[in-house]
């Protein structure tokens, strides 16, 4: 359970986030939609106690991330905008090296590593170094480090950036897993059909502000279009008056 | 297990099959103070050597005149080059070094007893001819005092009398000391390959992993930022040790090799040199480890940094220029100052003087005092916002 209340940041002049609420629940997957430069990272990143806002809270679980940042990190999985891995070190060795600064034991830390590396299909890469991964391998490996400590809240930054038909098609099956299991899935997408397959419920963000929150249906009826996508658009069209009024 | 140890033992891994650090850190890095120590030896050893015994070509004008005379400074290591019209010229124009012109009346001088003239032609803005002008104008004076010392004996008169003073130098200087003059640029040697050791990996986990855009991730998890930065400056560290310790052996095995004792440098370079320029150093390490990892988290990218950390090499070179340019004596304020006072100790080792204990433990508490500020320095940096975003 992931709750943010009234978040604010701004970089200088640029006002990045201004008062976005919402709440990711467990068992759901939550999806934040929004154009580019909508402020989605910025929001994903203070949810991480990567960055502090400025003003606002964050709740995951319960705990307040400003009083216990490192409670927060040890109970959410990221996978940030930024998923560089370390080239020198094959898929598992990166994998691991997570699972030990999460303060694993090295029998718990392997097999744990073991265990996603076969839930994500990638035992022939396991002991190959990343060097040379090809777009999707390297997500499917960043994603196996991001819930390496068996996380309950997961938070993706636009996993399915640059990933082609079938990798996409098998991220969307480890995300259902996830929530099947209970967890609290939160991803950020700017791509209306990642939005469709997968969200259960979708906060959409524009100009640092949330413009709608509800599930696809709501969101369908909310703005009297049949389509989804000609509802953000319509969506996004208001806030946009809006935010020049 | 401890956080730290998790990022050290990664960054030592990682480093270990990365060829560029293993190069610098491995080979480079220790080759560098004995191979340039070598060169340097062999070419100012050598030239001296190669002077002292070589025989010293003038051209000669007016031989037939004084054939007793030019047979003596032959004697003496001059090769004698056959005349040349107008020698002034031939030296201004640089076709003659040096030219000895014996009077015609020399013969009818020196036989009557007076003074007979040569001349030398020279050219004194030549560097290169100064060294020739003092031998000739030495094998000249010896002649000169020979035949006079015989001329007196001749006469019944001691030639002792001629000579009412007599100077004996007496060189208080250690054949250590005299070697060490040479071996002055030998702390910055070693304090270039501390460096050297582990700049790759400083600029490789720091701009490096900025770059790569695997930081964001890194800070991501729980551990706190002063334990990621402790890890990659102890895994800097070591590896910067490790070139230390290899460069120190190496240039232990050269020292043994050098032609140094044909010059009379004795120096000591056996375990005690060894073991106390390690001691000295390593706190110097662990200040030059952070110093870089500092400097390199300041740098967006892998270049940026090569540029900040190509000019930080330079700063130890500092204290060695002020001690070759205007000798000190060591005092204990020296010792407080780092790199300074670690050039001095090392110096002192090098001539087999005695080091005083209290210095050196002044040198490394101030040396780890400033490491310590740094690191607080580097926290910050780490801390805030601007470094853990990658992009």
């Amino acid at each position: 359970m992931i709750e943010a209340r009234d978040l604010w940041k701004a970089f200088g002049t640029t006002q990045a986030v201004a008062g976005v609420s919402f709440a990711a629940r467990d068992g759901e997957i939550t999806g934040l939609l929004g154009p580019n430069g909508a402020g989605k990272t910025t929001t994903l990143r203070m949810l991480y106690t990567l960055m502090q806002p400025d003003r606002g809270s964050i709740h995951v679980d319960g705990i307040d991330a400003a009083r216990a940042p490192m409670e927060v990190r040890r109970r959410i999985g990221v996978l940030p905008d930024a998923r560089g891995l370390y080239k020198r070190l094959s898929a598992r060795e990166n994998i691991e090296y997570f699972a030990r600064l999460h303060g694993m034991k090295a029998q718990a830390a392997r097999s744990r590593c073991a265990q996603l590396l076969q839930a994500l299909q990638m035992q022939s890469l396991a002991d190959r170094r990343t060097e040379g991964f090809s777009q999707g391998e390297r997500v499917k490996t960043a994603i196996a480090r991001a819930l390496v400590h068996n996380p309950r809240n997961v938070i993706l930054d636009e996993p399915g950036n640059g990933l082609d038909v079938m990798a996409n098609r098998g991220l969307r099956e480890v995300l259902r897993a996830l929530r099947d299991e209970g967890r609290c899935v939160l991803i950020s997408t700017h791509i209306m059909q990642e939005v469709v397959a997968l969200c259960d419920r979708i906060v959409i963000i524009a100009y640092g502000r949330v413009v709608a929150d509800g599930t696809p249906e709501a969101l369908r009826e909310h703005s009297a279009e049949r389509n989804l996508e000609d509802a953000f658009m319509k969506i996004i069209g208001q806030a946009a008056l809006e935010a020049a009024a | 297990m401890n956080p730290t140890l998790v990022v050290f033992l990664k960054e030592c891994a990682e480093s270990l099959r990365d060829r560029r650090v293993l190069l610098n850190a491995l080979v480079l890095g220790p080759l560098l103070t004995p191979v340039l120590f070598l060169l340097l030896m062999h070419l100012v050893v050598g030239r001296e050597l190669e002077k002292a015994e070589k025989p010293l070509p003038v051209v000669v004008i007016g031989q037939k005149s004084a054939p007793n005379f030019v047979a003596a400074l032959e004697q003496q290591g001059m090769l004698t080059l056959p005349e040349v019209p107008d020698p002034e010229a031939a030296v201004r124009e640089q076709r003659v070094d040096l030219a000895l012109r014996i009077a015609p009346r020399f013969a009818d001088d020196f036989r009557a007893g007076r003074p007979a003239q040569v001349e030398l032609i020279y050219d004194s803005s030549r560097q290169e001819v100064r060294g020739e002008v003092e031998r000739i104008e030495s094998m000249i004076e010896t002649f000169s005092r020979r035949t006079g010392s015989l001329r007196l004996l001749a006469r019944g008169i001691a030639p002792s009398v001629a000579t009412p003073v007599v100077i004996a130098g007496r060189d208080q200087a250690t054949p250590q000391a005299r070697g060490a003059l040479l071996l002055g640029m030998l702390p910055y040697f070693l304090i270039l390959t501390a460096l050297i050791g582990g700049m790759w990996l400083a600029m490789d986990s720091t701009a490096g992993e900025r770059e790569r855009q695997s930081l964001e991730p890194l800070l991501v998890n729980p551990v706190g930022r002063a334990s990621v930065l402790a890890g990659k400056m102890l895994a800097t560290a070591c590896f910067s040790m490790a070139s230390l310790v290899l460069g120190l052996l190496a240039f232990a095995v050269v020292g043994h090799l050098m032609p140094g004792n044909e010059a009379g440098l004795g120096l000591s370079i056996g375990a005690h040199f060894v073991m106390g320029a390690l001691l000295v150093m390593t706190p110097l390490v662990l200040l030059i480890a952070i110093a870089q990892i500092w400097v390199a988290s300041f740098a967006r990218s892998f270049r940026e940094a090569q540029t900040y950390l190509g000019l930080a090499q330079l700063v130890p070179l500092i204290p060695s220029v002020l001690l070759m340019a205007a000798p000190m004596r060591p005092r204990l304020w020296m010792s407080a100052v780092p790199l300074f006072g670690q050039q001095v100790t090392i110096l002192r080792l090098l001539r087999g003087e005695a080091v005083s204990a209290l210095g050196i433990f002044i040198g490394m508490g101030v040396t780890l005092a400033a490491a310590a500020a740094i690191f607080w320095g580097a926290l910050r940096l780490y801390r805030s916002e601007r470094v853990a975003i990658s992009a």
